[in-house]
């Protein structure tokens, strides 16, 4: 089904595009400073690095979407493909839909089997005009760069003056480095300007929908979230998409956690040998009375879940952030995917199941990340915030974070030297309150708090036991305790519209998706409830939720349903209900793609969805 | 493991320590391994040295994995706290408690399975790390709890009690300690107390990460003929390399050998560890030294026991993380989070 909204002739702010180029090469910063001008002019834009597994050499692409509507879903429509890498010109040229533009460089000729007479070919000198211009291979292919967001500049009417700041903040300490990038903005700038019909009928157009917003990925914003609440040991294993991060914990650490005097640093970062010590790290220095977290990915979970086992049953705050990627077994490590859903709902054998937060966009999973190390504390449990690369490694438009100076973090039930000094006797694992949450001491602090930490069967004394109803004991209370947390984790994000009957039910990153399909569908005269799953165990919210719609449409990013089939298992919902609308190829999601399953389910008539209606005819376009 | 009760019987001629604690304020539960377990002399010798250091039993953090030795932290220091995690993988436990809180005392006892085989790997890293703590291997050359299996630090010959010879070459913990940087380096036997006393002493006391491999016969299933773990093995083929005394900080040094020229090395904190009979070839502050005799013994068949290795430089992982002088777990929550003045002045530098 297509688009209405796209139907209308004024393609200004509401268009998506994409650019080509070869890892390593450096186009990465080229295309941060095309989209931060975007969004500087008040745009909203949204920006995403389909990116290789590999250093340098092989294909990559970065693809921005202009939304003057604010919608922030990857569109795989294409209106213009800068197609920098002749080994993937074929592939770029097939993409743009019918009436968009190749903007590709001119200085060899393009083999006429590519050619396409469907769209526009916007052909650029870059190469030849960077090798008269500057000197030296790497200054060149680096202009290159450069000059082909000059000629994006013309084409779509980017400010310039807004690109030439942004040249001046980001060369401040290397002045040297301003003219050359000027010359090569110009260069591709004027080059546009002079040889096509600038601008494009794809065109930005000044506004004020950016102001309060920031420019971030959410590997950055969990980061945040950990320092901003408190987190002082960090551990990992070095694995895509989560490894940005960790770095950008230590940024943040070395800046806000160093004395500026003594040089004396208020946290730790073990770079452990795997994930099972990364896990351990984090394990230990949880029972050692820290707030200690460890990002991995999918991969990283399944070592360590002997861990996480263990800090279920023991009772550790643990904090796992799982940016996830696509499975099974390694993979494809830069493609993004919910595939580890089940995963961290039961992971390790035995009888486990764990606290998960499933955060949409990096807003989220900065609060969130702080909200995990809270609940962690409170139910002294492994808690797991659940992202993904799409929003791990993405740049999302996003209000700016703000932080209430009023926060106080929740430690939990922690018995200080005082209150073990008034008891008698400490029992570890005793339900003293009977709301299934014992009290905790941490080593070191009063001889009365000393206990026995096993993995092993226990009792509520923290004594060793092999006894059936000791171990029960024991082990109901850990059932009652996870189940107290369904109504503590974030509630489901819910949004009722009038005359609806049927339902989108949706998890993580494909909020952005799921709710552009709404509007879609509203448009063309279906109205969709929407619910999008924010913890685990599942609020009393979701089951009444699905209870109370014929259909719910269960949208997720792997092959196997898996929230669905958590949905089933932890709800007990009526199956006939549930109906899954399943994408999992490694791209994020699109909008079209969820309205097109939901109509052809529904019934209604389905149009071509990939391809859009045709811009105005570009005129006086150079083929 | 833990759940005979032990009778609080105090005998009248001990006398308190100088927290006014006795021997028995540092025992644990009665032991459930084999009687004649080299484990449970370790156990008796790890009691003492607690006790003559007079370490309040709260400040102790007791690690272990999984396995004969890992049931031994049970036995002793009822009074610390103690963790029993996962197999092989004491040593990310201990990095990241000792990573929270640098201030307790770090005691982790491990054996050869869980050191050298599922746990090689975390034992490796701990030494690279650095971390703070005495490691103690217990080491008996078989599995215990699985019945008489091969360790990967069984030597080659050495006969299970089927009489099946071990064919494949054993990891040696004290070279691998040696090469990979630890900073104390220590072979004791479980049949000599003597020994193994002031070993541990001065391990718990060295800032950075104290090995100590303590060969420690296993009765049911290695202390046989044909065993190189056995008690008799190694009564016979001990070779005291480097005998040693442990002088605490707060003792009177009365008296001091010369053997060799080097009497006496002091450590991070003032106390002392006294060498009795250095060979005269010997500088056990020289890693190479210590790994030219260590091997040169080794090839003739000897069990080298002793203090093998000192660095008395006194740096651990906080050391290289310049880490705050306050235990992270103690930090107050107000001096860890930037605030809402930083929030506002970062969100400019994402626009």
């Amino acid at each position: 089904m297509s688009d209405p909204r796209l139907e209308q002739a004024d393609r200004t702010n509401d268009f998506a595009f994409k650019i080509g180029t070869v890892n390593g090469t450096g186009s990465a910063s080229a295309n941060g400073l095309i989209m931060q001008a975007i969004f500087r002019m008040g745009i909203p834009c949204t920006g995403k690095n389909v990116f290789p597994s590999n250093i340098q050499g092989l294909p990559t692409w970065y693809e921005i979407r202009v939304s003057r509507d604010g919608y922030s879903a990857r569109t795989p429509e294409f209106d213009l493909i800068v197609a920098m890498n002749p080994a993937t010109y074929e592939r770029d040229i097939a993409e743009v839909r019918p009436g968009g533009y190749l903007l590709h460089d001119s200085s060899w000729p393009m083999a006429k089997e590519f050619l396409r007479d469907d769209i526009t070919f916007l052909g650029v000198p870059l190469g030849e005009m960077c090798v008269r211009e500057f000197k030296g291979a790497r200054v060149r292919i680096l202009m290159k760069n450069i000059a082909y967001a000059g000629a994006l500049a013309a084409l779509l009417s980017m400010d310039l003056d807004v690109i030439r700041g942004m040249i001046q903040e980001k060369f401040a300490a290397k002045p040297k480095l301003i003219g050359s990038n000027y010359k090569a903005i110009e260069l591709g700038y004027d080059y546009a300007m002079e040889h096509f019909d600038c601008p494009l009928p794809i065109r930005l157009q000044t506004m004020d929908a950016t102001s309060d917003h920031v420019l971030m990925d959410g590997n950055t914003s969990a980061a945040l979230g950990c320092v901003y609440a408190g987190a002082t040991v960090g551990a990992w294993y070095p694995i895509t998409p989560s490894t940005s991060l960790m770095d950008a914990f230590k940024r943040f650490c070395e800046r806000f956690r160093k004395d500026p005097e003594t040089g004396e640093r208020s946290f730790f970062i073990a770079q452990a040998e795997d994930e099972l010590a990364a896990a351990g790290v984090v394990v230990g220095a949880g029972w050692a009375g820290a707030r200690a977290f460890t990002p991995t990915s999918g991969p990283g979970i399944s070592l360590m879940s002997e861990f996480i086992g263990l800090a279920y049953y023991a009772e550790v705050p643990s904090v796992f952030v799982d940016v996830q990627r696509v499975g099974p077994s390694t993979g494809m490590p830069t493609r993004t995917q919910q595939g580890d859903i089940a995963a961290v709902a039961y992971a390790s054998h035995g009888d486990t199941r764990h606290i998960a937060l499933f955060p949409a966009n990096p807003e989220e999973s900065f609060h969130m990340a702080v909200e995990a190390f809270d609940l962690a504390e409170r139910f002294q449990t492994p808690v797991f915030l659940v992202q993904d690369l799409d929003i791990g490694m993405n740049d999302w438009m996003i209000p700016k974070l703000t932080w209430d100076d009023g926060f106080v973090p929740d430690r939990g039930k922690v018995l200080g030297a005082a209150e073990l000094e008034r008891i008698e006797k400490f029992y570890r694992y005793m339900d003293v309150d009977g709301d299934g949450i014992p009290y905790r001491s941490l080593p070191g602090v009063h001889p009365k708090g000393a206990y026995f930490t096993r993995g092993s069967g226990h009792t509520s004394r923290a004594t060793y036991t092999e006894d059936a109803d000791e171990y029960t004991e024991v082990m109901d209370r850990l059932h009652r305790k996870i189940d107290s947390a369904a109504s503590e984790v974030p509630s489901p994000a819910i949004e009722m519209r009038e005359g609806a009957s049927v339902a989108l039910v949706t998890i993580g990153s494909c909020d952005g998706a799921v709710r552009e399909a709404a509007d879609i569908l509203e448009g063309q005269g279906v109205p969709v409830d929407y619910l999008r799953v924010r913890g685990f165990p599942f609020d009393t919210l979701v089951r009444e939720f699905l209870d109370a719609h014929e259909l719910n449409f269960v949208v997720e990013q792997n092959r196997d349903a898996q929230l669905k089939r958590l949905l089933l298992t932890e709800t007990e919902v009526d199956p006939a209900r549930l109906h899954s609308v399943l994408d999992y190829g490694g791209f994020p999601m699109s909008a079209a793609f969820v309205a097109g399953e939901v109509a052809e389910r529904l019934g209604l008539k389905v149009e071509e969805t990939r391809v859009r209606p045709a811009a105005e005819e570009p005129e006086g376009a150079l083929a | 493991m833990t759940y005979i009760p032990k009778p609080a019987v105090r005998h009248p001629g001990l006398g308190a320590n100088e927290l006014g604690l006795h021997l028995r304020d540092y025992e644990g539960t009665i032991s459930t391994l084999c009687a004649g377990c080299g484990h449970d002399s370790v156990t008796a010798a790890i009691i003492q040295a607690f006790y003559e250091l007079s370490i309040p039993p709260h400040r102790i953090a007791k690690m272990s994995g999984i396995g004969c030795s890992a049931k031994t932290p049970a036995y002793f220091v009822d009074q610390a706290h103690g963790f029993n995690g996962v197999h092989g993988r004491m040593p990310a436990l201990a990095t990241g408690a000792n990573a929270a809180n640098k201030d307790l005392y770090y005691i982790g006892i491990s054996g050869d399975g869980d050191s050298l085989s599922i746990g090689l790997g975390q034992f490796c890293h701990a030494i690279r790390r650095n971390v703070n703590m005495l490691y103690v291997l217990e080491n008996n050359g078989v599995y215990g709890l699985t019945k008489g299996q091969f360790s990967a630090s069984a030597d080659v010959g050495s006969r299970s009690k089927r009489g099946v010879p071990n064919k494949s070459e054993p990891i040696d913990p004290v070279a691998l300690a040696l090469t990979l940087g630890a900073t104390f380096v220590a072979r004791g036997f479980s049949g000599d107390k003597q020994q193994l006393l002031p070993l541990l002493k001065a391990g718990l006391m060295h800032k950075g990460f104290a090995f100590l491999d303590v060969i420690s016969p296993c009765v049911t299933f290695n202390d046989h003929v044909g065993s190189t773990k056995s008690y008799l093995y190694t009564r016979h083929h001990g070779h005291e390399l480097v005998p040693v005394d442990f002088v605490p900080i707060r003792s009177e040094i009365s008296a001091s050998y010369k053997h060799g020229g080097r009497t006496s090395i002091t450590m991070h904190d003032g106390s002392m560890v006294r060498f009795r009979k250095v060979p005269e070839d010997y500088d056990p502050t020289d890693r190479l030294s210590a790994y030219e005799h260590y091997r040169s013994l080794q090839n003739r068949g000897e069990v080298v026991t002793g203090l093998l290795y000192l660095d008395p430089g006194g740096e651990d992982m906080h050391d290289d993380n310049a880490t705050t002088s306050t235990p992270l777990a103690e930090m107050a929550y107000e001096d860890l989070c930037p605030g809402s003045e930083q929030m506002d002045a970062l969100m400019e530098e994402f626009r």
